[in-house]
């Protein structure tokens, strides 16, 4: 495998797979580095009931076991790894993996978002011990239990839903009174008697580290100040997620709110990275959407290259 | 396709089999993929350490009694035991070099 390539896409989500495609269809022959969650974040979820084309929808695994091997199909290739670090000050760009060095002249960055934790300490302590950030993954663990999922959109509904099946009651708590989630997912779940929602309410404290396991939330109301405790056994987070940038902070242009900062389609403020999917975009944030930008991300290096003489 | 040096140990067999030397366990089930990511980094540990490092698997959904008495909730959870004794847990998606050093502080 050669280490000096023309294009080198980081991520393999709907956005860097579909960047892989229409790279690979351009002759471009583009390595991909999967990284440690290769496949992103559908690889995590059910039923994906909003990918054009499927009209009774299609498990996220398999999605993405498609979408690799379309890619694939047309050359793509596609390696296992993290990348450790990249430099962007001078072209050809260097990628680091592991102790392996590789050059691209273009390169799109598609490394996506990841589930952002409470930031009370005491959650990440207990993860893997009661407090968990995937249903699909551990809600096995809470079968004939209690839980809650803190959170108010889309993906709180949707692991509200599956651990609906598994554990005798889903708490929802929620910081506000009118939740995020799309009106079908609401419908649903106000619809499925062992769910119920907690409103204006947020998370301080989750018991007992002590005892190395989730035993109670401690609640507070947050319009009357109000505390209470909520005995479960588990607890599923799904407030949102942060973009994976720590790879590129400092040398593209990030937005205030940590994203990175795309103009005229997919370009980053570094001549010849781009950047596509969930890292660059927290507005939208659907794997249609991630894997549109992937496109343009390819379609734009393409251009990019052909300019440069590459 | 796994490696032939991971065994594949079951709520009858595992305190028999954590009890000597350095032994890691990876909690896994059919269902769970970020343990099919982390099924290679075992696999590619059971080469590198063989000899000095027993790599065991145990499937959740078919052994109930053991993942309870350790507290497991979620998996991937790798833990690893020296001469039967708990010495580390590992939850989630790692690092392999993490894993390594690990490891290797146990091994001296």
């Amino acid at each position: 495998m050669s280490t000096d390539r023309q294009v080198i896409i980081i991520g393999s989500g709907p956005a860097g797979l579909t960047a892989a495609l229409y790279a690979a269809r351009a002759n471009l022959s583009p390595l991909v580095i999967e990284g440690f969650e290769a496949g992103g974040q559908l690889m995590l979820t059910t039923m994906v009931e909003n990918w054009p084309g499927f009209r009774d929808g299609i498990m996220g695994p398999d999605l993405m076991a498609e979408l690799r091997a379309q890619a694939s199909r047309f050359g793509a290739e596609i390696v296992q790894g993290d990348v450790t670090s990249v430099d962007l000050s001078k072209r050809p760009f260097t990628v680091n993996v592991g102790g392996k060095a590789f050059t691209a002249q273009a390169l799109i960055i598609a490394t996506g978002a990841s589930a952002k934790w409470l930031e009370l300490g005491v959650d990440k302590k207990l993860s893997g011990r009661g407090v968990s950030t995937c249903a699909t993954c551990d809600g096995f663990f809470f079968k004939g239990r209690p839980v809650a999922v803190v959170g108010g959109g889309d993906t709180a509904l949707e692991e509200a839903i599956y651990l609906s099946k598994l554990a005798t009651h889903v708490t929802v708590i929620h910081r506000r009174d009118t939740l995020r989630a799309s009106k079908v997912m609401q419908d649903k779940a106000m619809a499925t008697p062992n769910i119920s929602f907690v409103w204006n309410t947020e998370v301080v404290d989750i018991k007992d580290p002590d005892k190395g396991e989730v035993t109670s939330l401690v609640l507070r109301n947050n319009l009357t100040g109000e505390t209470s405790e909520l005995a479960v056994d588990g607890v599923f987070i799904a407030i949102g997620h942060t973009p994976n940038t720590s790879l590129v902070k400092g040398q593209v242009v990030l937005e205030d709110n940590g994203y990175i900062r795309t103009e005229k389609g997919s370009r980053t403020s570094v001549p010849g990275v781009f950047a596509a999917g969930d890292v660059q975009d927290h507005v939208y944030r659907q794997a249609v959407t991630a894997a549109g930008s992937g496109c343009m991300a390819a379609i734009d290096a393409e251009r990019f290259l052909a300019g440069t003489g590459h | 396709m796994a490696s032939d040096k991971v065994k594949t140990v079951t709520d009858a067999d595992f305190g028999e089999s954590v009890k000597k030397g350095l032994v890691l366990v990876d909690f896994w089930a059919e269902w769970c993929a970020p343990c099919r990511r982390i099924a290679p980094v075992v696999d590619q540990l059971a080469e590198q350490y063989d000899g000095r490092l027993t790599v065991a698997k145990m499937n959740v959904d078919e052994n109930p009694a053991t993942p309870p008495s350790y507290m497991i909730r979620g998996i991937p959870t790798l833990l690893l035991f020296k001469d039967g004794d708990l010495k580390e847990t590992v939850v989630g998606l790692t690092d392999r070099d993490d894993l390594a050093r690990l490891i290797d502080r146990h091994l001296s």
